[in-house]
């Protein structure tokens, strides 16, 4: 057989018992991985407007980067995607000739809608660092200086007045995007768990519950991460300040950030909470009305599936973190612990809701089991398996660490707000 | 302070035409286009399966693969057929080994092998693309690659479809898949090309047992027309609300 | 003075532009709702176009019985009648086109296994398979062809 011969899906997809003849797994690992994505950027975006809409002050730092972070993570939304279409070059169609009655037409939208406000709100609040950096970058030399002031010129769109009155409007504009930003961030992901939760035809899936949730453990998952990626960041550069040898400035870094994390530890509790609360009541309710797919969904979810979803996702991803965040005498340690089995929650929950979806026939009289491609042979291979996927998990560092060369979110002395 | 306040309602302003601006993308036909497009058709075409008449040759399948283009070794096909073999013990035993494509040669299921005195009750039921009223796979497409016919077929269009596979996943009966060599989404069409030449598609021809018919609803002098109107016929999966247009004649309780 | 609050507003306005102005070029011309409405009927109106010429391959019996009048006279009327020529043969597309240059355009398949799609005995009693005259594969004339003893124009005629 030809590598045009190869059907999607049958190198990744066992049967056992009756499957349709056409029924393979076509919404693989990339599939697993756009949710992920999207619920970090709705959950970093919210994390920030903690602080700039609610007021809660001891998040100002942790705002500043999860903001650029939430900016970071938005193109990486796109790419899961683009690995998975099997036309990816007309995957800017969903823009050209959306078709609104899909959930996914409405993405296009609303995630262009949503950088666009992201990006407004991180102008309003870097816009005075732009204009001080060109009049800094006037005075030196040099090729580079003069690339980076080109940039800040552009960036600044033409509006250099620095005035208190100018900063002030800056001010307000950030919190009113800030505020605006937080139901599309929801609209967002809540798309996501729209694009599942409506198909009919998965008796998995099919749920009024499924946006919601989503959402939820978007959240979750993205306080955790801007959480992890700025305990990471900031243990840093205190280990390089130690080495430096000003150990004074270690010690109250550490102290800011205690309390930071402190408060947001309670924020990802309570979302947390909910989350899981809605996700239980899910399942009982489908026990107890037992519809026709009940008995093969049950043999999935209890059988096939229970590590997947009772010992990875709720035990290890939900529960064990709660304990590790509300028993007494927490640490730095136990809190990046706990934040890490969150995030593999949350990967966990995405997981067993698109493959899970996925591991029962439309017959309910089969199963298809799914086994990730490790080491790629082929194209198709690789964009589904797991280099596919670290690729993606990669790239918001990576933008990230350009992003911030332009807009510095970890400074103390860059300002911001 | 007015100045933010008039900032969020120009900015609000400006998102919701920027929402509305892709309908923009809608164009204007010439009116003998549209007026040809939207017509009441003629005709609303609906398969007629009889499981009592199937005997699993096969040939259906062997026949749309070719007809179709559908790489003939390709575990997918736009048309199957189903075996059910209900054991006295109650078991439902179900296969179809390349969608019935070479037939049913013997009671090999799944590496078992059923005995015949063992059985209690055994039919073949012919399936496709049900070419629904209210189609979800169609509702689902993200870009209009996929629509039906004023004649209630459901079609995609190859040139648009980006491969995404929302239409797949909800399609409740299976019917549609990647095609491995064109790489978009495929699946009866109920042989448009043949049925608008007045040719039978290519199923319909193969099937020497009158087990696989096609019907136009609209013409009520249609002989499979009236068997669907007078005789009790039943659907797959009505629950879903989907309103399949393949009536079958002989669906047990068991087919899935 | 304070109206560049606004800037961020226009440039997204023009990236929007960008993208619908992007879409005049590339959604094709005859793209939109035809039919019954925009749920069911949001399309290329080409695509159905595209679809009426797809070639069409099998033929029907009527385009065979014209030439091939001895094996029409000894199938109508055998209990082989109802099957079309091209379940056996193939599709006869083109045919006879390159006939005449000696190109084979239709297949002659004589495999025990044609014939056992239909005549393979499965014990289905009760059903209209049951119905059918059948062999078991492995007791009866093991891996010979069935067309060596059995018509299959009219199988009971002689070979």
């Amino acid at each position: 057989m030809t590598d045009d011969m190869i059907v999607h899906g049958v190198e990744w997809t066992v049967k056992e018992l009756f499957v349709y003849p056409n029924e393979f797994i076509y919404w693989a690992i990339q599939i697993v991985m756009y949710p992920f994505v999207t619920g970090l950027v709705a959950g970093a975006f919210v994390l920030s407007s903690l602080y700039h809409v609610f007021g809660q002050k001891d998040l100002k730092d942790i705002a500043q980067f999860s903001l650029v972070f939430s900016l970071a993570l938005l193109p990486v939304a796109m790419v899961p995607l683009l690995l998975h279409l099997q036309q990816p070059l007309r995957g800017i169609e969903p823009l050209l000739t959306p078709h609104f009655t899909s959930a996914i037409a409405a993405f296009g939208i609303v995630i262009t809608v949503y950088g666009l406000i992201v990006m407004a709100e991180i102008w309003f609040v870097y816009r005075e660092y732009f204009v001080a950096q060109i009049q800094e970058l006037k005075n030196q030399p040099g090729l580079l200086s003069f690339l980076r002031r080109s940039v800040y010129r552009v960036l600044t769109i033409g509006a250099s007045d620095v005035s208190d009155a100018a900063i002030h409007a800056d001010k307000k504009a950030a919190t009113i995007m800030a505020a605006v930003g937080i139901p599309t961030a929801c609209f967002l992901h809540g798309y996501a768990g729209f694009i599942f939760g409506s198909v009919k035809a998965n008796a998995l899936w099919m749920s009024p519950l499924m946006p919601v949730i989503f959402i939820l453990s978007a959240v979750v998952s993205g306080i955790a991460l801007c959480m992890l990626t700025y305990i990471v960041i900031k243990e840093w550069q205190a280990f390089w300040r130690r080495r430096g040898g000003s150990s004074l400035e270690a010690a109250e870094i550490k102290g800011a950030e205690m309390t930071i994390i402190t408060k947001a530890s309670k924020f990802l509790l309570a979302f947390l909470v909910v989350a899981i609360a809605l996700e239980l009541l899910d399942l009982i309710f489908r026990g107890y009305t037992a519809m026709k797919s009940w008995d093969i969904l049950r043999s999935v979810m209890y059988g096939k599936d229970f590590i997947n979803i009772f010992v990875l996702q709720y035990t290890l991803g939900n529960i064990v973190p709660v304990a590790l965040l509300l028993l007494p005498g927490r640490t730095l340690r136990r809190t990046v612990l706990a934040l890490v089995l969150i995030l593999f929650g949350v990967f966990m929950m995405r997981w067993n809701v698109v493959i899970g979806g996925q591991a029962f026939s439309l017959s309910f009289s089969g199963y298809m089991h799914y086994e990730l491609p490790i080491i790629p042979h082929d194209l198709a291979t690789f964009k589904e398996g797991l280099f596919g996927a670290l690729t993606v998990m990669a790239l918001p560092f990576i933008i990230f660490w350009i992003l911030n060369k332009f807009v510095p979110s970890l400074a103390r002395d860059a300002e911001g707000s | 302070m007015t100045c933010s306040r008039r900032d969020f309602l120009k900015e609000a302003a400006g998102t919701a035409a920027a929402s509305a601006l892709p309908l923009s993308a809608f164009v204007l036909l010439s009116p003998e286009e549209a007026r040809a497009a939207v017509a009441d058709s003629k005709a609303r075409y609906a398969f007629l399966i009889d499981t009592n008449k199937c005997i699993g040759c096969g040939l259906c399948v062997k026949a749309c693969k070719i007809e179709n283009e559908v790489p003939y070794d390709a575990p997918v096909t736009r048309n199957w057929v189903e075996r059910y073999i209900i054991t006295k013990d109650g078991k439902v035993h179900i296969d179809s080994p390349m969608g019935g494509r070479d037939g049913f040669l013997d009671n090999n299921m799944y590496g078992e092998e059923i005995d015949p005195e063992d059985i209690a009750k055994t039919f073949f039921v012919p399936k496709g693309c049900n070419h629904c009223d209210n189609p979800p796979c169609v509702q689902v497409c993200p870009v209009g690659a996929t629509y039906q016919t004023n004649e209630g077929v459901v079609l995609i269009d190859r040139d648009w479809c980006m491969g995404c596979a929302y239409c797949i996943m909800a399609c409740p009966f299976g019917a549609r898949f990647f095609h491995p060599v064109h790489k978009v989404a495929d699946k009866c069409t109920f042989c448009y090309h043949r049925i608008k030449k007045g040719l039978l598609p290519a199923c319909v021809q193969a099937c020497a047992f009158g087990a696989r018919r096609i019907a136009n609803l609209k013409d009520l002098d249609d002989p499979a027309t009236k068997v669907i109107m007078t005789e009790r016929v039943a659907v797959l999966k009505d629950l879903y609300g989907t309103k399949p247009h393949a009536f079958y004649l002989g669906l047990d309780h068991d087919v899935r | 003075m304070k109206r560049h609050v606004l800037n961020p507003l226009w440039a997204s306005l023009a990236i929007v532009g960008v993208i619908i102005g992007g879409g005049r070029f590339l959604v094709p011309d005859d793209f939109g709702v035809h039919g019954r409405n925009f749920t069911y009927g949001y399309y290329r109106l080409g695509s159905l176009q595209d679809w009426k010429d797809f070639p069409v391959k099998y033929q029907g019996r009527d385009s065979c019985t014209e030439c091939h009048e001895e094996n029409t006279r000894l199938n109508s009327g055998s209990v082989h009648a109802d099957i079309q020529c091209e379940n056996c043969h193939g599709p006869a597309a083109n045919h006879p086109d390159g006939v005449a240059d000696g190109v084979q355009s239709v297949s002659i398949d004589t495999s025990r296994e044609l014939c056992l799609r239909c005549h393979a005995y499965l014990g289905y009693t009760n059903s209209s398979r049951g119905a059918m005259p059948s062999v078991e594969d492995s007791r009866h004339r093991r891996r010979r062809e069935c067309s060596g003893c059995h018509n299959p124009h009219n199988p009971r005629e002689e070979s």
